[in-house]
């Protein structure tokens, strides 16, 4: 396989790609081979079985900083495939392509996913099913990478689906509660929902090459020299935006994000905030040339429900008491930045990249420190929580860093990747999507202020006895906290930028602006973002002020009435039909087959048992009363008169004279 | 000398007298004297085909046949008398015990 990806991969670049970047689809067929390990060995390997996947993952991370090194030297993409199999003139390969986006998600996707791991040793530590959740961790992860490296966009559905079934099998990890293994298949459904039309536009891309090939390469080349209709792409376009909007959690499909929090926190930090759903805006910008040589509404589509996710998921998130579910909204909000920025076309590509890159940090980083938080106090719910900065100081001051880099307070990373989105919109003329944005950071600040000090100020207001976690799960936090801190300066122009020259769009990388007048906007925003949320919690109160506001908490705290709308005239017009005519089927065809079978087998029962009793019994008995018979007639013969004998012999001697006389 | 289908005649009449006897008389000594009649019509049959036929061997069939009734009618009275032992009666109907 190496020699076959070496022969047909042809490297288009002046520096030849590194043994590491030839070699990339090793990283993503690690986690599988440390999958299929744990699965069969995991229970007779010492620890349980999450050994192998943190070696395979510990390597690829190895392997994609080999990667990463060889964008920072200046190299430009490589590519490699070999035929898997073929459908008529439709070819289908197995390959690689690795250009600066793939090795800065690799880097992103196997870093989260070892903390992950190694967090999980603590966090996950006396779970029943310990080594089952490692498997499918270790599998998600193998996914994921799939999705980041695959060249064409058949292979990536495969992964693509391959996470949708993981994420299913980890929000029902605990599926022993019935409101687990829901929240599990509300995900399930409705992420699947976006896969049908993002199907629909592989089919369409792959229709536009003629019916050969679905290389993303082949595909962009063909759509950048207009050698496909207009209509075509635009369909195709929003067609593969609809598995955005399912995976990516987007307006109207975002609603499922925030039942998934009923998965293991670490899930949550490696599938709903850092990667899987990630991987709809990956999909966006690894075809991002579909979306620009699209009519001009397709990316005012992206942009606009960019636009309306980024407020309705932020004030979500502002009536949250359970704290997953805010960083939950917040998620949705923060990928929503991305959307609007890929919405905003080739400029605000490299921004929703580097804001992909550096939220995949500190919200992994957020969701484990809330996870530590909820394995020291056993519960979700802000109100069970408070004072914690006493007793967990590590936890604490990585969270706060999580959260000013969050609330995008400088210099932290998010404070760089969101000046840039709001840059790319204002130098876009957009500036009604700046101004959203805007109110987004002041939200995003606000209720980022509101959780920390729920969460970590005042006095403690729950019942257990918290504890600082184990350092098992505090190293990871650290190592996330320290990236948190310096990889906003990657995308700085002050410092070059050198992100930029990395992931860009075309031919050439956009130059590293910086803005003082945007900068100065954007703190002003966050500034009044945390003085409100620090008016209002900067004292425990009951009830929460918030809910002052009347028709419109209720609103926000019936989540706008989507769920309800979803629930009532969606899901049950479909599902009780269904579920009605299910039951009908099981009671009166499965039950009617075999109570049918059981009346048969009873009517042929007493048919037989009719025919055994009247016609073999009656056979026997008749032969019993038919000599029985005979005997009563034959016996009146035996008189015990010896003279009627002898007149018997007299007779009998006079007919045998007769016959022997007249013979 | 006597003609010969005369004696089987006769012989004829005292068989079918000694049958009528044995088959319809009630008196068991009456029908041992009825089976006297039989067997002497058989002797009479015998010595008269001896006598036309100028052969012993029909006289000394009705010797063995005389010696025959001498000792069935010794056993018969027997029986008889103690039939009348036990039953004070000789009337064969009476003795039917050999039925069903």
């Amino acid at each position: 396989m190496v020699a076959l990806l070496g022969a047909e991969g042809a490297a288009t670049t002046q520096i030849g790609a590194n043994w590491f970047v030839q070699h990339a689809w090793v990283i993503a067929v690690l986690p599988f081979v440390s999958a299929a390990l744990t699965l069969f060995f995991g229970k007779r390997t010492p620890g349980g079985g999450p050994i192998y996947g943190i070696a395979a993952i510990a390597a690829g991370l190895v392997m994609s900083l080999g990667v990463g090194w060889h964008f920072v030297q200046g190299g430009g993409p490589y590519e490699a495939n070999i035929q898997w199999f073929h459908i008529g003139s439709l070819q289908m390969q197995l390959g690689i392509y690795v250009d600066g986006l793939t090795a800065v998600m690799l880097v992103v996707v196997t870093t989260v996913s070892l903390m992950v791991h190694i967090y999980s040793l603590g966090y996950m530590h006396d779970d029943v099913r310990y080594t089952w959740f490692f498997v499918v961790l270790s599998l998600f992860t193998g996914a994921m990478l799939d999705v980041v490296l695959a060249s064409n966009l058949f292979q990536l559905l495969v992964g693509w689906e391959v996470m949708g079934v993981c994420s299913y099998l980890l929000i029902g990890h605990w599926y022993e509660d019935p409101v687990n293994s829901g929240s599990a298949i509300k995900a399930f459904i409705t992420t699947r929902i976006g896969d049908v039309p993002f199907m629909f536009g592989i089919f369409a891309l792959i229709f536009a090459t003629g019916l050969t090939t679905s290389n993303i390469q082949v595909i962009s080349g063909l759509v950048a020299n207009h050698q496909v209709s207009s209509v075509l792409v635009t369909a195709a376009a929003l067609l593969l935006f609809g598995g955005t909007i399912g995976k990516s959690a987007q307006f109207p499909l975002y609603v499922w994000l925030p039942d998934a929090m009923a998965g293991p926190t670490p899930v949550s930090a490696l599938i709903h905030a850092a990667t899987m759903v990630a991987a709809g805006i990956y999909l966006v910008a690894r075809t991002f040339q579909v979306f620009v040589s699209a009519d001009p509404i397709a990316l005012h589509v992206v942009a606009v429900i960019g636009a309306i996710t980024l407020l309705l998921a932020a004030f979500l998130a502002l009536v949250q008491n359970d704290i997953k579910r805010v960083l939950a909204y917040s998620t949705v909000s923060q990928l929503a930045y991305m959307v609007a920025a890929l919405g905003l076309g080739p400029e605000g590509y490299p921004a929703a990249m580097f804001h992909l890159f550096t939220h995949a940090f500190f919200k992994a980083l957020l969701f484990l420190g809330a996870g530590s938080v909820i394995h020291a106090v056993h519960s979700n719910d802000m109100k069970d929580m408070g004072g914690l900065r006493k007793v967990m100081p590590v936890t604490f001051v990585t969270f706060l860093i999580g959260s000013l880099a969050l609330g995008g307070v400088p210099p932290f990373a998010g404070f760089f990747s969101k000046d840039e989105i709001i840059l790319a919109a204002k130098n876009g003329h957009d500036l009604w999507l700046a101004a959203v944005l805007l109110i987004g950071a002041v939200i995003t600040a606000f209720y980022t202020t509101r959780m920390v000090l729920l969460t970590f100020f005042g006095e403690y207001r729950g019942e257990a006895h918290p504890h600082e976690s184990p350092r098992v799960m505090t190293a990871p936090l650290i190592v996330l906290a320290g990236a948190t801190c310096f990889v906003g300066l990657l995308g700085f122009a002050p410092v070059g930028a050198p992100f930029l020259d990395w992931v860009y769009f075309g031919g050439e990388p956009l130059e590293a602006v910086f803005s003082p007048a945007v900068a100065i906007i954007s703190i002003v925003a966050v500034v009044i973002g945390i003085w409100g949320g620090y008016t209002v919690y900067k004292r425990w109160r009951t009830p929460d002020p918030i809910t002052r506001l009347g028709g419109v908490y209720t609103l926000l705290e019936r989540k706008y009435y989507l769920d309800d709308f979803y629930w009532n005239d969606i899901v049950r017009p479909i599902r009780d039909p269904i579920a009605a005519a299910t039951y009908w089927t099981n009671q009166y065809v499965i039950d009617g087959v075999v109570n049918g079978s059981a009346k048969l087998t009873y009517a042929f029962s007493a048919v037989a048992s009719w025919f055994d009793r009247n016609v073999i019994d009656g056979v026997v008995n008749g032969a019993g009363t038919v000599s029985a018979m005979f005997g009563r007639g034959l016996r009146t013969i035996q008189t015990g008169k010896v003279q009627w004998y002898a007149v018997g012999l007299f007779l009998g001697v006079i007919v045998l004279t007769f016959f022997i006389t007249t013979r | 000398m006597i003609r010969l289908p005369l004696l089987l005649l006769f012989s004829a009449f005292l068989f079918s007298t000694g049958i009528y006897g044995v088959l319809a008389r009630r008196n068991a000594v009456m029908v041992l004297m009825a089976i006297e009649l039989l067997l002497n019509a058989v002797n009479v049959n015998l010595i008269a085909f001896a006598g036309e036929l100028q052969d012993v061997t029909g006289q000394v069939f009705a010797l063995f046949v005389i010696a025959v009734a001498a000792a069935e009618v010794g056993i018969g009275l027997a029986i008889v008398i103690l039939l009348f032992r036990n039953r004070a009666s000789i009337n064969v109907d009476e003795v039917d015990l050999l039925k069903w």
